[in-house]
């Protein structure tokens, strides 16, 4: 694999709260276009691990490496989303009071500056990607609706196309189909492909039926590092992996 | 563009101003149309109250910034005023000195302290009104929003901002009157303070200025910038992490709402005749927002109507039974809060709502 095929390079990242190591010296590579899924017990370290990517947590050592020299850990988060990383959190949170079409707008890449948004009018360009997005998250007939007034589902479908707007070339995605029917599953792995098809995408889920379903190479955490790493069937015959994880 | 709800209030807001100028000034005194011209200060101090319910709202309806100290934007506004106003007394004070105001020369002061200079002008001092509350806020706002001081601890710091300005402003030192503040004002622009035109005409702009920021504040809230600002309000993180930088956004709108309160200020201080430091009691900045939770919060107009609502029964309240009346206010904070949570204004949306709701609930019952 070449240097130029890197889109994220996490190295020798340690993150400690109050001496508990979240993260001890990760490392991690991950490839333009790739999916990647994330799994590991509870307190392994994967929300804390979207969190130093996403600059709400600075690391204590290490590096976080977006394209081929950009040191993420000296930005701060909206710097970062504006590079092109979008986040998704574990419960879906979107803009409660504004419409679907309101929450997808104020998603829309552009000038985020106060000076611009005040007399900001909606381009032709904008509802045309609103429409486009609308389509690819399956909520066109909701543009309307208050996102309030959403299920629990359409919510986090609204979420993921909230980072679609964004325009990332990389998407975090933070447990996915939590709470979701297994209907509203299916759809979210077929959506979470399509996505894949032009930008990178990092899942981290719990639902290893979910993970299976997704079909691509999965990272094992444990105490903050890497324990396997390998398809899904290679990670689950990995005898670490069953005692820590899949054992239990 | 206008919504109903905003028309409705411009409308009323204006055609009672005009109306009560016009019944002041053309009735003659003792015909039963004739507003005596002590309804008029009343209304142009409403009016004034209203600007600063109205900043309170723009900041805690709709960017989630409970300030507990607004009152002091209002009241720094008012010094600005009261200062020029001071200057255009000269040598009607009581020592006759054309240079120095009376407090000064009764302290001794030998010539006018730097911060006075200026303040003859009228322009000069609009303009501090607009610069003085704006720059605190400016300071204020970016140590507090970029540190991301939220909540509860951002409303006691600003309670703590106009605790340190009533003991600072207290203090004879200071330059601006100490206790007694300013007062004994004679004219403004050449117009005596005293005369009823002057007065209809304060209060008619007064009318048309609150009318003003209730333009401009809904122009900020229906913007791309308003719902970002509801954003932020709701889901700070989820707007940090779409790339919008939330401090830059309470900041602009914290300093316009400093602006709004602090002009509300400037016409409060020649239509009640004093501006003292109790203006900056903590106690005013909390009346100001009940004002806005009685009309209802991130409404607007409910802002105005609270704040006019909740003045007018403080008027009666307290020429009729004067000890029962923070009684009266804290037992309407409580009933609004538990009841009416969306003020006023909620109460006029619901009683809109109901018929509909009862013949729904009529088809329901229905076999």
């Amino acid at each position: 694999m070449s240097e130029a095929d890197t889109l994220l390079y996490l190295d020798g990242v340690t993150v400690s709260f109050d001496g508990f190591r979240a993260l001890n010296a990760l490392s991690l590579v991950l490839e333009k276009g790739e999916m990647r899924a994330v799994i590991g017990p509870n307190g392994a370290g994967k929300t804390t691990m979207m969190d130093v990517i996403t600059g709400k947590t600075r690391p204590d050592t290490g590096r976080v490496v977006f394209g081929t020299d950009l040191d993420l850990t000296k930005l701060d988060e909206p710097a970062i989303a504006q590079l092109g990383i979008g986040r998704k959190f574990q419960k879906p949170t979107v803009f409660e009071p504004h419409s679907v079409w309101d929450n997808l707008l104020l998603a829309i890449a552009g000038d985020r500056r106060p000076s611009f948004s005040l007399w900001a009018r909606e381009t032709k360009a904008e509802r045309k990607r609103i429409d486009e997005i609308l389509g690819t998250i399956r909520l066109g007939d909701h543009r309307d609706r208050r996102a309030a007034d959403l299920s629990h589902g359409q919510k986090q479908w609204l979420e993921i196309g909230m980072l679609l707007a964004q325009n990332p070339s990389l998407l975090l995605v933070d447990e996915p189909v939590a709470g979701m029917t297994d209907a509203e599953t299916e759809q979210t792995a077929e959506l979470l492909r399509e996505i894949n098809e032009t930008r990178s995408v990092v899942v981290v889920e719990h639902d290893m039926a979910f993970v299976r379903a997704l079909g691509v190479k999965v990272t094992v955490l444990h105490e903050g590092s890497v324990l396997s790493e390998g398809s899904i069937d290679h990670v689950s015959e990995d005898p670490r992996v069953i005692e820590v994880y899949l054992g239990r | 563009m206008l919504d109903r709800t905003t028309s409705i209030t411009l409308v009323l807001v204006l055609g009672i101003a005009m109306v009560l100028a016009a019944l002041n000034q053309m009735a003659p005194v003792g015909s039963p149309f004739h507003v005596p011209t002590y309804v008029i200060a009343l209304a142009g101090k409403y009016l004034s109250f209203a600007m600063l319910a109205l900043a309170v709202d723009l900041v805690w309806g709709f960017a989630g910034i409970l300030s507990l100290g607004h009152a002091a934007f209002f009241a720094l506004g008012g010094y600005a005023m009261g200062m020029y106003l001071m200057r255009q007394i000269g040598t009607r004070g009581v020592y006759g000195n054309p240079e120095l105001p009376d407090f000064m020369v009764f302290l001794g002061w030998k010539e006018l302290p730097w911060f006075w200079h200026g303040f003859e002008w009228f322009g000069f001092a609009m303009l501090m009104v607009v610069l003085v509350p704006g720059m605190l806020a400016l300071v204020f706002g970016w140590l507090a929003f970029r540190s991301r001081v939220t909540g509860v601890y951002l409303s006691i710091i600003t309670q703590a901002l106009t605790y340190a300005l009533l003991l600072a402003f207290f203090r004879n030192d200071m330059g601006f009157g100490g206790n007694n503040g300013l007062t004994d004002f004679k004219d403004i622009l050449g117009f005596s303070v005293q005369a009823d035109s002057t007065r209809s005409a304060l209060m008619v702009i007064s009318a048309l200025l609150l009318a003003a920021q209730l333009l401009l504040a809904r122009f900020v809230v229906t913007s791309r910038f308003g719902k970002v600002l509801i954003a932020v309000r709701d889901t700070e993180a989820r707007t940090r992490f779409l790339g919008y930088r939330p401090e830059s956004y309470k900041l602009v709108v914290w300093v316009l709402s400093a602006v709004m309160a602090g002009i509300g200020g400037a016409l409060y201080v020649p239509q009640v005749g004093i501006i003292n430091p109790s203006e900056f009691s903590p106690a005013n900045s909390i009346e100001a927002v009940i004002w806005v939770a009685v009309g209802g919060r991130g409404t607007l107009s409910g802002a105005i109507i609270g704040a006019v609502l909740v003045n007018f029964g403080k008027t009666w309240f307290t020429g009729a039974l004067p000890e029962l009346w923070l009684y009266a206010l804290g037992a309407m904070f409580i009933l609004v809060t538990l009841f009416l949570p969306k003020g006023v204004m909620g109460l006029f949306s619901a009683l809109k709502r109901k018929p509909k709701r009862e013949s729904a609930e009529a088809k329901e019952a229905l076999p």
